[in-house]
C-alpha cells in the first residue's frame, strides 16, 4: 500500500524508516555508484531529509520498504535550485505550484508495479494539493521505467554519463496520464484515493460517497 | 461568480499586497480578500523561530480574545493538523472527534467563525511559519465547489501575503531584489516582445510544458498575478529589457 509520511513522523514507522534509508543507500551508492556519504549504519540521509520532506512510500504486504520518493515545496530550499541549477539553465525554479521530487527509490525484490504506484499516488499529490509540476532528479535507469509506467518527465538537462547521468525532469499530471499509470501499477483509483484519505484525511462528500457505495 | 470577476478578484487584491505599505495595510486587505470572494472569514497567522507571533484577518476581536485565553491553540485540529506542514487543509479532514475539538469548534462557531476552512501552511525563511485561512459557512458541496474553483488563487494569494508579511517585518534586512534565472528572462523578454508561447518554446528550444514552468516561477519570483502580469512588472523592475 501507498503511504504519505512526514518527516517528523517516521520515529513511529521505524522499520519504514529504516528500510528507505538502506535502500537508498543500496540502489545510489551500491548500484549506481553516486558518491554519497553513508551514516556508519549504512543508512543514505542528506541534508534535505533534515527540512522534514513528505515521503512517498510503497509498503510491501509483508510491511517492508518497496520504493519511495521525497516531496519538498519550491518555495524553501531544494536540490535542484542548490545543487543542479547549471542544468536548468541557471538560477531557480520557485514556485507554490511546484514541489520538488527527489531520491526515487525501487528496493531491489519489490513488487514490480511499485514505480507505477509511487507516480499514482505522486498524482494524488497533485490533485489532492493543488501542485501542478514536479521538477525531479533521477538517475538514467528511471528514464526506461518512467516511459514503461507512462510517466516520462521531460528532461530539462543531464549530467553525467552511462548509469552514472542524472537528470532533472519536470512532470505534470493531465487526467490521461494519471490513468495510464493507475493501469500500470494496477491499482483502482478508489483504492488509491482511499490510501491518500487514510494519510490525510478524508472531505465528508467523499465520506458520502463511500457510506453509499 | 464567473471566471473572468475571479481573475478580477486576484488581480485587485495582489495590485494590493504590491503596494501594501504596512501592518495596517494587511488587515485592510484581509478583509478585502474576504469580500473579493464573498466568504466569511480570512485569517493569516504567522510565528518565528524566536516565537514571536502576528496575525491579521477578519476574526471579531471576542472571539481572538478568547481563543487567546481559553489556549485553544493548544487543542485546536487546524494548529495540529497544519503546524509544519506544507500541504494545504481542507478543515473537514481533520480530526473534529474530541471532545476538546468539538467544544472548540461549536465555541468558534458561536463567535462567528464559519464551519468550513481551508488553511495552508507556509514553511518561510528561518523556521518562519504561517498559516493562511479562508472561512465561510455553507454546506458541504458548496464549500468543495468553492475551493475546486479558487484553491490555486487562496495557494498563491497565502504565498504572496506571507512574502509581504516578511518584507514588513521591522528588523529585516533590506528587500531581496527579484532574481529571475537565464531561461526566466528569456522566456519573458520573448512574450514581452510579442511571441506566442509556442514560439517563444521554439525558439528556445523547450517544450511549451516546460516553457510553463520557466513563466510560472518567474511570476511567483515577481509577485504576479498572471503571464502579461508578470511581463509587465519584470519590465517594471528592470528585470527584463526589450
Amino acid at each position: 500500500m501507498i503511504r504519505y509520511i512526514y518527516g517528523t513522523d517516521l520515529v513511529r514507522h521505524p522499520r519504514l524508516r529504516d528500510g528507505m534509508f538502506r535502500d537508498r543507500a543500496d540502489q545510489f551508492v551500491t548500484r549506481l555508484g553516486w558518491d554519497l556519504p553513508l551514516r556508519p549504519d549504512g543508512a543514505e540521509v542528506d541534508q534535505y531529509d533534515a527540512l522534514d520532506p513528505l515521503y512517498v512510500i510503497w509498503e510491501k504486504a509483508d510491511g517492508s520498504h518497496g520504493g519511495s520518493m521525497r516531496l519538498l515545496p519550491t518555495t524553501g530550499r531544494t536540490m535542484v535550485n542548490e545543487h543542479f541549477t547549471d542544468l536548468i539553465g541557471g538560477g531557480t525554479i520557485v514556485s507554490p505550484l511546484i514541489w520538488e521530487c527527489t531520491r526515487f527509490c525501487l528496493a531491489r525484490e519489490t513488487d514490480p508495479r511499485t514505480a507505477a504506484a509511487l507516480m499514482l499516488a505522486g498524482g494524488e499529490v497533485m490533485h489532492g494539493f493543488g501542485v501542478e509540476h514536479y521538477v525531479g532528479v533521477f538517475d538514467a535507469r528511471m528514464v526506461r521505467i518512467y516511459r514503461r509506467i507512462g510517466a516520462s518527465p521531460e528532461v530539462l538537462g543531464t549530467t553525467g554519463e552511462g548509469r552514472g547521468a542524472i537528470s532533472i525532469g519536470l512532470w505534470e499530471f493531465t487526467p490521461e496520464a494519471q490513468a495510464r499509470v493507475a493501469q500500470s501499477a494496477g491499482i483502482a483509483p478508489d483504492q488509491s484515493r482511499r490510501w491518500f484519505d487514510d494519510a490525510f484525511g478524508r472531505t465528508p462528500l467523499r465520506a458520502a460517497a463511500a457510506s453509499a457505495a | 461568480m464567473g471566471y473572468v470577476s475571479t481573475i478580477g478578484s486576484i488581480d485587485r487584491v495582489l495590485a494590493g499586497l504590491d503596494s501594501a505599505e504596512g501592518i495596517d495595510d494587511l488587515q485592510a486587505l484581509s478583509e478585502r480578500i474576504r469580500d473579493e470572494y464573498g466568504i466569511t472569514n480570512v485569517v493569516y497567522h504567522w510565528v518565528n523561530s524566536n516565537g514571536d507571533q502576528y496575525g491579521c484577518g477578519t476574526y471579531s476581536e471576542a472571539w481572538v480574545l478568547r481563543y487567546l485565553e481559553r489556549k485553544y491553540v493548544r487543542i485546536d485540529p487546524v494548529i495540529l493538523g497544519c503546524y509544519q506542514r506544507f500541504h494545504p487543509v481542507e478543515w473537514k479532514r481533520l480530526d473534529w472527534s474530541s471532545r476538546a475539538a468539538r467544544g472548540f469548534l461549536a465555541d468558534a462557531i458561536e463567535h462567528g467563525v464559519g464551519n468550513q476552512g481551508y488553511s495552508i501552511p507556509i514553511r518561510g525563511p528561518n523556521g518562519q511559519f504561517a498559516l493562511f485561512t479562508c472561512n465561510d459557512s455553507c454546506d458541504d458541496a458548496t464549500w468543495a465547489d468553492f475551493i475546486e474553483r479558487n484553491r490555486r488563487d487562496m495557494i498563491l494569494l497565502a504565498h504572496d501575503f506571507n512574502r509581504k508579511a516578511l518584507d514588513l517585518e521591522p528588523d529585516r534586512t533590506p528587500d531581496r531584489a527579484v532574481t529571475l534565472s537565464p531561461r526566466e528572462v528569456d522566456a519573458l523578454t520573448l512574450l514581452a516582445v510579442g511571441y506566442s508561447r509556442a514560439q517563444v518554446a521554439s525558439t528556445l528550444s523547450i517544450s511549451e510544458h516546460t516553457l510553463r514552468v520557466y513563466i510560472e516561477s518567474a511570476r511567483h519570483k515577481l509577485g504576479a498575478v498572471n503571464t502579461t502580469h508578470a511581463v509587465a512588472r519584470a519590465l517594471q523592475r528592470g528585470a527584463i529589457v526589450v
